[in-house]
């Protein structure tokens, strides 16, 4: 690694630590090291979405004033109107007071057609490819609840099949939600009314969320999403499916820009079994409360202690 | 102290200037490093443009080599604490010259994780998010939170060691005890600190049972006593070869006991493991039994695992016998407890945590060429530093460059 004096020869001054000749000789080296890094460094000129300085500076969506919000709302309509060339609009739909959301799903009902899936990929703007969906049916043998018995992937010609019964998972919006508790920027924050959310302009892209999530709920973009620009929906919430850029996590939000206006989610909308069941667990007269107190009702995991806002029960 | 700035400045200068003086393998062995770090920043920019889809990494394997690197040097990074207590707290004559080439050693292996996690992120322009009081710091809920202000910590606190340490060698001066020694008892405890907050990291996750144990963290510490400790006796054997400094045989039959008695708990620690797992067999044995006999014919950390398992125990019983007195079976011991260590609780550690998914899905990790070149980038970046640190030591630390020959070799020649 350095030269070799003689051995044994006690410590002889640095001959002449910095001549001319290897003066020239490093600055040789340096400007042949700039010029490799410069090649090195190459493939930077695909880089697109190269953020304005506006956007690397955005702040955190809990301090945001209200006139900043106004601005960084016009900035996404703008920024979705470049990508998309569909001017959408963006809401900054905030929880209602008394109100905490519940979902509630009768595996009895449930047939497995993944129609919930789709309709969840439709309204929430995600990704078609890679595709990334939020809602993911497990196929499930009859007697057992051993996960790994599920199957992930079935493509019968028509469900429901016979001898098994069909799980559907997503969020869970825990009371203790360990994504929330691992976040290291404090970009994922459950809301007044029960809802995990994500800020997407702030969050690291660590993906220490999804390492915790006991449910695989959690998505990272893995690539620029995309979707085709007649297949957005333009109805955009900022907390919600405001369209989400490569880098960072998403997930369920129990469709924010439509249960905070009043709307069932789209997974519920769509069911044709009736098997889902969504609202208000603060109000003793919902179906959920109803579900709550006279089904057999359980939550998944319940050993790991996160509290779910998301039950599963049995009609019979 | 105007005076005081110029001498320090021309330390500086002096010190940095020596990085480009050396024989042709000198010259040699940087271009090499540096040809490698151009291939990982290569591959680093196209990650950048088209994202983590470069990697091998999926929604549900959501960490892979990228983390596994990170995990195995920060036990590196930690290891120099296995020369400071020997000589600040046991008084150990023959290591107390060698501890600043281990501590330099820390400083390039957690530069190395910092550039690991740098690569790891999605928004690495969000970077500044994590600066305490700056972004929005998730204390003391996230460990990660505790990991970024450790890590840094381990980082300033060596830095400041080795920097005094050896100007104070540059300029004949004895150094203030009090300027270094508080910091060197600080760093005793951080080193212990900056791998358990790690091993929290992963233990803290109730979802994922496989690391959901209390013994992640003392087996990270044993582990990381014996790969550090096996990589500062090949890197003082390097140092001995190509400079003149003199390492004496002792001080390596030193480090040798440490590696040791730290194989013999970390093997121990690891049977502790497998056993709760295979006997209790329950549910929750999934992952070990992916990693070490496959499930459901998915086996991809099968022979992987075994060649760790395999390496470790030779490593073992080399050390345990008296052959290992002989540098080159010492050596051959430390590669193969290096490489053992490397893979078990790199891969063998991160990747089956994911495997199956809580879902129970199978879905098997392996890296891409990309995600390959990137980490072999950061490693000949690491290494690239340490011989500049080397290069810059040595002669300090032999009297060779010294306040006293600064007339010979004018600043601005």
């Amino acid at each position: 690694m350095s030269p070799t004096p003689p051995p044994g020869s006690p410590a002889p001054a640095e001959p002449r630590s910095m001549s001319r000749r290897s003066f020239l000789r490093g600055s040789t080296v340096m400007a042949a090291g700039v010029a490799a890094i410069a090649a090195g460094l190459a493939p930077l000129r695909k880089l697109e979405d190269f953020g304005s300085v506006e956007e690397f500076l955005r702040t955190h969506y809990l301090e945001l004033t209200p006139e900043k919000m106004k601005e960084v709302l016009a900035r996404i309509e703008r920024g979705v109107e470049k990508q998309y060339g569909l001017r959408p609009h963006v809401r900054d739909y905030r929880p209602m007071n008394g109100v905490e959301f519940v979902y509630a799903l009768n595996l009895t009902r449930c047939v497995g057609c993944r129609k919930c899936v789709h309709a969840c990929v439709a309204e929430n703007n995600q990704s078609r490819d890679p595709a990334i969906e939020y809602i993911r049916v497990l196929k499930m043998p009859n007697g057992t609840f051993d996960l790994e018995k599920g199957d992930h992937g079935y493509t019968p010609a028509s469900v429901r099949e016979p001898g098994f019964f069909y799980m559907p998972v997503q969020c869970h919006q825990c009371k203790n939600p360990p994504c929330v508790k691992v976040c290291p920027v404090k970009a994922t924050w459950t809301e007044a009314d029960g809802i995990t959310v994500i800020d997407y302009n702030w969050c690291i892209g660590c993906r220490y969320c999804e390492a915790a999530c006991p449910y695989f709920a959690r998505r990272f973009n893995f690539a620029e999403p995309s979707i085709p620009k007649e297949k957005l929906n333009p109805n955009m919430s900022y907390l919600g499916n405001q369209p989400r850029h490569k880098g960072v996590m998403e997930k369920c939000h129990f469709c924010i820009q439509r249960t905070r206006a009043g709307l069932y989610p789209a997974c519920l909308e769509v069911c044709p079994t009736g098997a889902r069941k969504f609202g208000n667990i603060l109000d003793p007269n919902s179906e959920v409360s109803y579900i709550l107190k006279n089904k057999r009702v359980f939550v998944l995991k319940e050993e790991v202690g996160t509290l779910p806002r998301f039950f599963y029960y049995f009609d019979v | 102290m105007k005076t005081a700035v110029r001498n320090y400045a021309v330390f500086l200068w002096r010190s940095a200037a020596l990085v480009f003086e050396g024989d042709w393998r000198y010259f040699a062995w940087i271009c090499t490093l540096f040809a490698l770090c151009l291939v990982g920043l290569n591959a680093y920019s196209r990650q950048l443009v088209e994202g983590l889809a470069t990697t091998g990494m999926t929604d549900q394997v959501s960490w892979g080599v990228y983390i596994a690197n990170f995990t195995f040097l920060v036990g590196v990074a930690a290891a120099a604490v296995m020369l400071v207590i020997p000589v600040y707290i046991y008084r150990n004559q023959e290591l107390h010259d060698l501890v600043i080439f281990g501590e330099l050693l820390a400083v390039a292996a957690i530069l190395m994780c910092l550039a690991f996690v740098t690569v790891d992120l999605g928004r690495p322009e969000r970077f500044w998010h994590l600066i305490p009081f700056v972004g929005k710091f998730n204390f003391p809920g996230s460990m990660l939170s505790w990991d970024v202000i450790v890590l840094n910590g381990y980082l300033l606190l060596n830095v400041h060691i080795c920097g005094y340490l050896l100007y104070c060698r540059y300029q004949n001066r004895k150094p203030a005890k009090w300027f270094y020694i508080p910091f060197v008892f600080i760093g005793i405890f951080w080193a212990v600190s900056i791998h358990t907050v790690t091993a929290f990291l992963y233990v803290g996750l109730g979802g994922r049972p496989f690391w959901n144990s209390a013994i992640v963290g003392p087996r990270f510490l044993a582990s990381a006593f014996t790969a550090g400790p096996a990589i500062i006796i090949l890197a003082l054997q390097v140092i001995r070869r190509v400079t003149s400094y003199q390492v004496p045989d002792r001080a390596l039959l030193t480090l040798r006991s440490i590696v040791q008695v730290s194989m013999l708990i970390n093997l121990f620690l690891l049977g502790n493991e497998v056993f709760k797992e295979f006997y209790t067999d329950s549910l929750h044995v999934a992952s070990a039994r992916y990693l070490f006999l496959g499930l459901h014919g998915h086996n991809a950390l099968v022979p992987w695992i075994w060649t760790a398992i395999g390496f470790n125990v030779i490593a073992m019983i080399l050390l345990a016998l008296p052959l290992s007195r002989s540098l080159k079976w010492l050596d051959v011991a430390c590669v193969l407890a290096i490489v053992g260590i490397w893979i078990e609780k790199g891969m063998g550690l991160v990747v089956p945590g994911f495997v199956p998914s809580p879902l129970g899905e199978i879905v098997e990790y392996l890296p891409t060429w990309n995600e390959t070149a990137i980490s072999l980038g950061i490693w000949a970046f690491g290494l690239l530093c340490y011989t500049f640190f080397l290069r810059m030591a040595v002669p300090i630390l032999q009297g060779r460059l010294n306040r006293n020959n600064e007339s010979q070799a004018p600043a601005n020649a």
